[in-house]
C-alpha cells in the first residue's frame, strides 16, 4: 500500500512523481510500456509555449503561463538542457496580421509578457532566414525550448533517488475502490494498492477514467508527423518559427531543438487508432513545403529521421484537471501540456493538500539531478578531469554525437534505467547522430547484454518482440 | 593541464588509408609517426569484409579484407610504426593541433608536423531516405548488419530486403543467403546498380537474387520487429508510381545507399570541402586548402577498390615527408572543373608540373562517348570508352608535357560524343 500511485510515466506523470517525492508521502509509478517517455512525451514539439495561444480562462492558458514560468528553474534543478530562445509567428497576409493582433491581446490577458507584433523588417532583424512571404510576426520573447523525454526521465529519476517506485510493464486492466482507496490490477495479475490514484495516461487516460468509473470525458489521438535535422541546421534559425493559425488550422513550428538539430512539424491528423505512430508520405510532404514558406535554406538533404507523436485532445476542449474521492484525473493533456507540466504538479499538490494530507517537505530530498550527457560539451581540460576520475569516459562509443563508454554506463546504472536500446539513445544521445546508430548499435547491444546479464541476441530495440538479432549464424 | 607532445607526423585513422600512408612515410625515410586508431586493431571496415576480391590490382591476387588488412599491419608492426588503438580524435586546429583521447592517457595534444586524415567513411542512415512508415526493429545499414553477422556471429533477420546496390548492399545479399537466410529483393532507386559489375554477377545472378531497378521502398510496416514492405517503381522524376506498389513481407531491411565520407575533422579544421566528393579539395600530393594537411583513402572520395585507396594513401604519405623537409614544390595552379556529366576529379586543384593520375566518376551511364578534357577551347586529351558508369571509379593521366604548357589556369573534364 502506497499513499499515491500514479498512472502513466510520461512528462505529466513524471513530473508530479518528483514533485510528490520531495514532500513526506510514498509513491509508485505505474508504467504499460517498457520504458517511461513512450506516449507523447516522446514525440513532440518540444516547446515551452509562452501561452497566447489558449482561450482566455482555461486551464490551459492558466497552467502554460504557469508552467512556463516554473520550467527554467525545473530544469536547472534536474539537470535538464533548457533554452528560452523566444518565439515567432509569422504570417503571410493582412489577414494574419489581423489574426496576431488578436493573439497578442489574448496572450496580454492570459498574463504572457513582452508579447509584440513586428513587420517583415523588425521580424527580419530577429531571425534573416524567415521565408520571403513572411509579412508580419508576433513575438513573443518568453517562449523556450526544452526536450521531453529528458525532462520526464530526469524526473522520474530524481522522483526515484527520492524514493519513488516505478513499475514498467504495468498494463492496468482493473482498478477497484476499497476502504482506504484504490486497488489496480494489471493484465498480467500484478496489484497495487493505494489511497490516492493519479491518472496520467495520456492518449489512454479516458479508458483509465472509464475503469474507475469516470466515463465524463473522451480523449482521441491527433497525429502529428515531424522531420528532424542534421546538427549541421540547428543555427539556421534562433526561434521557435509557428505559422500563424488560419482556416487551414494551425500549421507547423520550425524550431531548433535544444541538441541543436532542427525540427520540423507537426502534422495535425484526427485519428482513432491510438497505437498509429507512422509516417505518412503526404504527412511529410506538408511538412516540408509549409517549412520552406516559413523558413527559408532548409537542408531538405539532411533530415536524420522521421517521427509521429499523437496529442491526447479531450472531448471537453480543455484538460480535463478533477479530483473526487481520491481519484485524480490529469487527462487529455495536450498541448500545451509540456509546458504546463509543473503547474500540473503544483495543483496536484494543492489538490491532495486540500483532502487534508499534510504533504510536509520530505527530510533529506535531493532536488538536483547530474545532467547525463554533459560531457561533449565539457572543454577539453574540464573532459581530462572527468576521464581521469573514470577512464571509461575516454572511450568514445557514438562517434557522431561523442558519447562515451563512460556516459553510457552511467545513463544504464542510473534512474530510471533502460532494458533496450532505444532507452540508451533517449538517455544519452547515442544512435541519435547522423549516422544513426550504424557504428555504434553493435557496440551498445555488447554492452546492454553485459549490464543486463543476457544473450547478446536477446537484446531489443524497444522491449516486446523488437530483437535486434533472431538468432546465431549457422542456425537461422 | 594537458600533455602536449610533438610528432612529425600524425595519421588519422589506421585502416587501409591511414597505414599505407604511414608505410609509405616510413619508406620514405620518416621515422617519427604516430597512427591513431580509434577501434579495438589496425585495418578499419576491411576487418569485417571476410569475402574475397580484395588485392587484384595491388598484390595480384585476391585476397580476403583481413587478409589485405594483414599486409599492411604486419609492414606497420615490422617496421616499429607507433600506433595507438581505441584512440578517438576529437579535434584536429589548422595550426595541425591533434586533440585525441583513450582509457591509457586520458585527453592529449599532438603538435604535428603534418597530419594525413584516414577516417574513412560512413553509410548513409534510413532517416535521409525519408521512408514513410514505422520504425520497429530489422531495419539496419547493409555494413551494421555485416557487423553483426560477421563479427558477432548473430544473424539480423531470416527474411531480407536490400535497398540500394551498393557493393555492401549486394556483397551482404550473398553473405546473408550463404548464413540461410532469403534475400527476396535488392531494390535500386537508380535505372542503374550503383555496384561493381562483378559483385552484380557473383552475388546476385549467382544466388538468382532479383535486382529491381527503378524501384524503391515507400513503405515499412510492422509494431515490434519488421513484418515487411511496400516497394514500388520510380518514373524518371524517381517519384513513385503507386500503381506499381507491391507489398512484399520480410523481418529485415538492409540499406546499402551510398557512403558519405566521414569529415566532421576535416571540417572543424576549416579545411574546405568538395561539395560533390564530400571530401576535402585537394592538389595532387591529396594536402588540402590548409598547408601540412593531407588526405586519403575514402574520407576524400568514395572508392569501388581498396587496391586504389593504398595507392592514394602512398601518395599523400609520401607527399607528407616532402613537406616535412620542406621540399615541396608548388609552382602553378591549375584547377580541373567537372562539367556534370563528369562529377567530380581527384585532385580537385593541380599545383605541381609532373605525371598526374586524376580520378574521376561520371553522372550517369554514358555508352560509346569520350572524355575530353580541355584547355580553355583546346583539346588536351580525348578518350574515348564503350561504356562509363557512376559505380565505376575512373582514371586519366595528365603528363607533365601536358600541364608544361597551358593557355589557361583551368582544365575542363566533359564527356561528350
Amino acid at each position: 500500500m502506497v499513499d499515491i500511485l500514479i498512472i502513466g510515466a510520461g512528462v505529466i506523470g513524471g513530473v508530479c512523481a518528483r514533485e510528490l517525492s520531495l514532500l513526506d508521502c510514498s509513491v509508485e509509478i505505474l508504467e504499460k510500456m517498457p520504458d517511461v517517455a513512450m506516449g507523447a512525451t516522446r514525440a513532440n514539439s518540444a516547446i515551452v509555449h509562452a501561452g497566447f495561444d489558449a482561450h482566455e480562462g482555461s486551464l490551459k492558458a492558466k497552467l502554460n503561463v504557469r508552467g512556463s514560468e516554473l520550467m527554467e528553474n525545473l530544469t536547472r534543478e534536474l539537470g535538464v538542457k533548457y533554452q528560452k530562445n523566444g518565439s515567432l509567428v509569422v504570417g503571410f497576409s493582412d489577414e494574419d496580421q489581423k489574426t496576431l493582433e488578436d493573439l497578442k491581446i489574448r496572450g496580454e490577458r492570459n498574463g504572457v509578457k513582452g508579447l509584440s507584433v513586428l513587420n517583415r523588417e523588425a521580424a527580419l532583424a530577429l531571425e534573416p532566414n524567415l521565408g520571403d512571404g513572411v509579412s508580419c510576426a508576433l513575438h513573443a520573447p518568453s517562449g523556450a525550448i526544452v526536450c521531453p523525454y529528458e525532462l520526464c526521465m530526469a524526473a522520474v529519476g530524481n522522483a526515484m533517488d527520492n524514493g519513488a517506485a516505478l513499475t514498467l510493464n504495468f498494463d492496468v486492466a482493473k482498478i477497484e475502490r476499497t476502504q482506504n482507496g484504490f486497488r489496480v490490477t494489471s493484465k498480467d495479475g500484478r496489484v497495487r494498492e493505494s489511497k490516492i490514484l493519479i491518472n496520467a495516461a495520456g492518449v489512454y487516460s479516458d479508458e483509465i477514467a472509464k475503469l474507475a468509473g469516470d466515463d465524463s470525458f473522451s480523449v482521441h489521438p491527433r497525429r502529428g508527423e515531424y522531420l528532424l535535422l542534421d546538427k549541421e541546421c540547428g543555427t539556421l534559425i534562433r526561434h521557435t518559427v509557428f505559422r500563424c493559425p488560419s482556416k487551414m488550422g494551425k500549421g507547423i513550428l520550425v524550431s531548433p531543438t535544444v541538441d541543436g538539430n532542427l525540427l520540423l512539424g507537426p502534422t495535425a491528423e484526427d485519428v482513432t487508432d491510438k497505437d498509429d505512430t507512422k509516417t505518412t508520405a503526404n504527412g511529410l510532404d506538408l511538412v516540408r513545403r509549409q517549412a520552406a514558406e516559413q523558413v527559408k535554406g532548409i537542408a531538405f538533404n539532411k533530415i536524420i529521421t522521421s517521427f509521429t507523436g499523437l496529442r491526447s485532445v479531450g472531448s471537453t476542449g480543455d484538460f480535463v484537471i478533477n479530483e473526487k474521492d481520491g481519484f485524480i484525473n490529469l487527462a487529455a493533456i495536450e498541448s500545451p501540456g509540456l509546458s504546463s507540466s509543473p503547474a500540473i504538479a503544483e495543483t496536484v499538490v494543492d489538490m491532495l493538500r486540500q483532502k487534508g494530507m499534510a504533504l510536509t517537505p520530505k527530510k533529506d530530498a535531493v532536488r538536483e539531478r547530474r545532467p547525463l550527457h554533459a560531457f561533449c560539451d565539457m572543454t577539453a581540460e574540464e573532459k581530462s578531469e572527468v576521464i581521469k576520475n573514470d577512464p571509461t569516459y575516454a572511450h568514445v562509443i557514438c562517434r557522431c554525437e561523442t558519447v562515451t563508454e563512460g556516459e553510457i554506463l552511467a545513463a544504464v546504472r542510473q534512474n530510471p534505467k533502460p532494458h533496450d536500446i532505444d532507452g540508451i539513445k533517449r538517455r544519452t544521445r547515442a544512435t541519435m547522430g547522423r549516422c544513426q546508430g550504424g557504428f555504434c548499435t553493435p557496440y551498445l547491444v555488447e554492452i546492454l547484454a553485459k549490464e543486463l546479464g543476457i544473450d547478446y541476441g536477446d537484446v531489443t530495440k524497444f522491449g516486446g518482440a523488437s530483437k535486434l538479432n533472431v538468432g546465431k549464424t549457422k542456425n537461422v | 593541464m594537458i600533455e602536449v607532445l610533438k610528432k612529425k607526423l600524425v595519421v588519422i585513422g589506421g585502416g587501409p588509408a591511414g597505414m599505407a600512408a604511414a608505410v609509405a612515410a616510413y619508406e620514405k625515410g620518416e621515422r617519427d609517426i604516430l597512427i591513431l586508431e580509434r577501434d579495438t586493431a589496425l585495418g578499419g571496415i576491411l576487418r569485417q569484409c571476410i569475402h574475397n576480391g580484395f588485392g587484384l590490382h595491388r598484390f595480384g591476387e585476391e585476397l580476403t579484407g583481413p587478409e589485405y588488412a594483414y599486409r599492411y599491419e604486419k609492414q606497420v608492426k615490422d617496421l616499429g610504426i607507433p600506433y595507438m588503438l581505441d584512440t578517438m580524435v576529437i579535434e584536429v586546429s589548422p595550426d595541425r593541433t591533434v586533440t585525441a583521447m583513450n582509457k591509457e592517457h586520458g585527453i592529449f595534444r599532438i603538435q604535428a608536423g603534418a597530419i594525413v586524415l584516414a577516417m574513412g567513411c560512413r553509410e548513409r542512415p534510413k532517416g535521409a531516405l525519408n521512408i514513410a512508415g514505422t520504425r520497429p526493429a530489422g531495419i539496419y545499414t547493409a555494413g551494421t548488419a555485416q557487423k553483426f553477422v560477421n563479427m558477432k556471429g548473430y544473424m539480423p533477420g531470416r527474411e531480407v530486403v536490400i535497398l540500394g546496390s551498393g557493393d555492401i548492399g549486394l556483397i551482404m545479399a550473398r553473405r546473408m543467403t550463404l548464413e540461410g537466410a532469403k534475400v527476396k529483393a535488392v531494390l535500386e532507386l537508380l535505372p542503374y546498380s550503383g555496384g561493381l559489375a562483378r559483385n552484380i554477377e557473383q552475388c546476385l545472378h549467382d544466388f538468382d537474387i532479383p535486382l529491381k531497378l527503378s524501384h524503391t521502398v515507400i513503405e515499412i510496416h510492422g509494431k515490434e520487429r519488421l513484418e515487411g514492405v511496400t516497394v514500388a517503381a520510380v518514373d524518371e522524376n524517381r517519384r513513385p508510381i503507386p500503381e506499381t506498389a507491391e507489398y512484399i513481407p520480410c523481418d529485415t531491411l538492409l540499406l546499402s545507399c551510398g557512403l558519405i565520407p566521414e569529415n566532421e575533422l576535416t571540417r572543424g579544421a576549416g579545411i574546405p570541402l568538395d561539395r560533390v566528393t564530400g571530401g576535402a579539395v585537394v592538389d595532387e600530393d591529396r594536402e588540402c586548402e590548409i598547408p601540412g594537411i593531407f588526405a586519403a583513402g575514402n574520407v576524400l572520395h568514395v572508392h569501388d577498390l581498396v587496391d586504389y585507396v593504398s595507392e592514394e594513401a602512398k601518395i599523400a604519405g609520401e607527399a607528407a615527408v616532402k613537406f616535412l623537409r620542406g621540399e615541396t614544390e608548388k609552382s602553378v595552379s591549375i584547377a580541373l572543373k567537372a562539367d556534370g556529366k563528369v562529377r567530380y576529379t581527384v585532385p580537385q586543384i593541380i599545383k605541381s608540373v609532373k605525371d598526374t593520375k586524376v580520378y574521376f566518376r561520371v553522372a550517369d551511364v554514358y555508352r560509346d562517348k569520350k572524355l575530353v578534357i580541355r584547355d580553355g577551347e583546346k583539346i588536351l586529351l580525348s578518350k574515348k570508352k564503350p561504356k562509363f558508369a557512376p559505380g565505376e571509379m575512373e582514371t586519366v593521366t595528365l603528363t607533365a608535357e601536358m600541364l608544361k604548357n597551358l593557355s589557361n589556369c583551368q582544365l575542363n573534364f566533359a564527356i561528350e560524343d
